[in-house]
């Protein structure tokens, strides 16, 4: 589908100038019978030769939009048409200056600097309160408005924590900005507010010094070498950066999420105090790291795993469920035994967990005298005798025989659906594919030696 | 309880069979654990002539529209499957071209919903908060269970879908669930079964 032309009516809106063409949508101001009003309608490209992920990402920006609060922080969405025949969204016009602008002069005065990234912090703890994260924050994506307030725009690659993210496993490359993308969002977490945090930090940095912390990279390469490479201090670059900006800057920049500051409220209150700002060898900092530091986070960052997310706002996390995984075939006695200690273990640590007893057996083929109601029961018959010596309650404990050709798989995708906390099995072959790929602790139990 | 879902049935609520259901009126369900078959015992004896019929006569699975109503995985109703896991619900998916499966069967609410490759995503739903469900994508929604939750949380599980709008949101409802334990016990049945409303778990 071709962007239409100015003029055009959809459902009953008339587009006029088109304000912003991207490489996912089209933006146009709306006419009214007196002129511009003060709305835009934003519209997908869609059709052959797009990205399907266009569509997704449209979806994905209608749902979060549509859940957030009204607030200087963010357009307000006032009509959507339906993703399949006519896809738009019409919002709020944010009249003000985009932050690109500004980057043009840059490097700014450090108090410039400040009251810009002040306003952009308050505008993101605003989205994070309510468990939204943005994920594609760049210059072009944040508008000041005329009292000083910063609005974001854009939320096509966001994540709403309490809606179903439609964008999860959806590209195989990193999506968003590639100069301000956050380390774990390279490693594929979209969880983590504090991603939102590094992006501001590099918007920050290139706002005192006029220069990208990890340039324009062009590869999935050059973009991982920030999980090793840190940026030259901003007071390398430019001599007059005070201490206090520099280590606000830093801070951002950790490559670790979880070494960050901790919300985006508190790197608002540090942008509008520097006096209060508690400075850390950051802040002295004049050059890049050395060679051994680099090498050694080089090393690091091939096995670069995320810090784990915080949990959301309103967090409401189920009791902890452990599996313990018991073979089809398996019968024996001193594994059953060994299997029951390391139960009882995890009962004693944690008086609220519920034991899930699992076994996987191939699905039911047809020609067989072996019905299979008959072999379920017999799995829940072998499932129940392991069990009973436990004598737990029966509201702590349930029984599952899963049909499928690959036990280790079902195992797996039954601890990630059930946020399971911790898997028992015994050794062997599926035992491998489970611990390296489970979502969770798993315990390989062994039954002890005789004698 | 039954009247209830009767006269509800009779203002055109859609109602499908459930395997406490099926066992009720004498179908062979597998899978059941003793106290589950005294209170089908106990339901039996307390079913009239009409109330046997009226179980006898509800279907399986319903469709109107984009929509699928079924207890378990609609894959194979009558086999009573539990959707747990994302292969579960893909077969349930697979099973259908209607864009949104309702069922129970699993007592916990989760939502799947299909993604361009790959297994479908879980989702667990927050209570209270609308979840657009474009109709150019599959969903399935386990609405959990009404009278026995099994996450500590006593309070009944229940959705409601916007048709108009598309938009699906789950709900959690506290309730007398201390009374209808009581009833439990008054009936004579397993003490487990009482103190499994009573907890939620």
């Amino acid at each position: 589908m071709l962007a239409p032309e100015p003029g055009v009516e959809i459902d009953g809106f008339r587009l006029g100038e088109r304000i912003h063409v991207g490489s996912m949508a089209s933006i146009y101001r709306l006419e009214g019978p007196r002129g511009p009003l003060r709305l835009v309608m934003k519209i997908p490209r869609l059709g052959a030769g797009e990205r399907s992920a266009n569509v997704v990402s449209f979806e994905q920006c209608r749902m979060v939009l549509g859940a957030l609060s009204q607030s200087p922080h963010h357009p307000t969405l006032v009509a959507y048409g339906d993703v399949e025949t006519t896809p738009y969204l019409v919002m709020e016009y944010i009249e003000g200056v985009r932050l690109d602008h500004w980057l043009q002069r840059a490097p700014l005065a450090p108090q410039e600097t400040a009251r810009l990234g002040h306003a952009l912090a308050l505008a993101l703890h605003d989205i994070h309160r309510q468990d939204v994260i943005h994920l594609d924050l760049k210059a072009t994506n944040v508008i000041y408005r005329p009292d000083g307030k910063a609005a974001l725009i854009d939320f096509g690659l966001s994540c709403h924590r309490h809606l179903p993210d439609l964008l999860a496993a959806e590209f195989h490359t990193p999506v968003g900005n590639w100069v301000t993308m956050a380390p774990e969002q390279i490693a594929g977490e979209r969880c983590d507010p504090r991603s939102d945090l590094f992006a501001l930090g590099a918007l920050l940095y290139e706002l005192a010094t006029g220069k990208r912390p990890f340039g324009t990279p062009e590869s999935a390469a050059q973009l991982r070498r920030r999980l090793y490479r840190d940026p030259r201090p901003p007071r390398a670059l430019v001599g007059a950066t005070p201490p206090w900006l520099q280590e606000v800057i830093l801070h951002c920049l950790e490559i670790d999420a979880a070494a960050r500051c901790a919300s985006a409220a508190q790197l608002a209150f540090d942008l509008a105090n520097p006096g209060q700002v508690a400075l850390t060898e950051r802040a002295e900092r004049s050059r890049s790291d050395s060679f051994i530091r680099v090498a050694r986070r080089l090393y690091k960052a091939r096995r670069f795993e995320p810090s784990p997310p915080p949990p959301p706002a309103t967090d409401l996390t189920p009791l902890p469920v452990v599996v313990v995984a018991i073979g089809a075939q398996e019968t024996g006695e001193p594994f059953f035994e060994a299997l029951r200690a390391a139960t009882r273990r995890r009962m004693a640590a944690n008086a609220g967990c519920r034991i899930a007893c699992i076994t996987v057996v191939a699905p039911a083929v047809a020609l067989t005298d072996d019905t299979p109601t008959g072999r379920h029961i017999r799995q829940l018959i072998n499932l129940r005798r392991w069990a009973k010596p436990l004598g737990l309650p029966e509201e702590r404990i349930t029984y599952h025989v899963l049909e499928s050709d690959e036990p280790a798989a079902a195992l797996l995708d039954y601890a990630t659906v059930n946020e399971v906390e911790e898997i028992l099995m015994g050794p062997g072959k599926e035992a491998a594919q489970v611990v390296n790929e489970a979502p969770c602790s798993v315990a390989v139990v062994r039954p002890l030696p005789a004698g | 309880m039954l009247e209830l879902i009767e006269s509800h049935a009779a203002r055109g609520a859609i109602v499908v069979l459930g395997n406490h259901d099926a066992a009720a009126i004498g179908r062979d369900v597998a899978g059941m654990n003793a106290q589950a078959m005294s209170a089908i015992v106990w339901t039996r004896k307390h079913l009239a002539r009409r109330h046997i019929a009226f179980l006898e006569a509800l279907p399986l699975s319903v469709r109107e529209d984009g929509r699928l109503f079924v207890h378990a995985s609609a894959a194979s109703p009558e086999r009573w499957t539990y959707v747990t896991g994302r292969r579960q619900a893909a077969q349930s998916l697979e099973a259908t071209d209607a864009s949104i499966i309702f069922c129970g069967h699993v007592h916990e609410q989760k939502l799947y919903y299909t993604i361009a490759t790959g297994f479908p995503m879980p989702f667990r739903p927050i209570p209270g908060t609308p979840i657009p469900t474009a109709r150019h994508r599959q969903w399935l929604a386990i609405v959990g269970s009404a009278g026995q939750p099994r996450d500590r949380n006593p309070a009944a599980c229940y959705a409601l879908a916007d048709l108009a709008r598309s938009r699906l949101t789950f709900f959690r409802v506290p309730y007398d669930h201390g009374s209808a334990a009581q009833k439990i016990r008054a009936a004579g049945l397993p003490e487990r079964l009482a103190r499994r409303v009573e907890r939620g778990a």
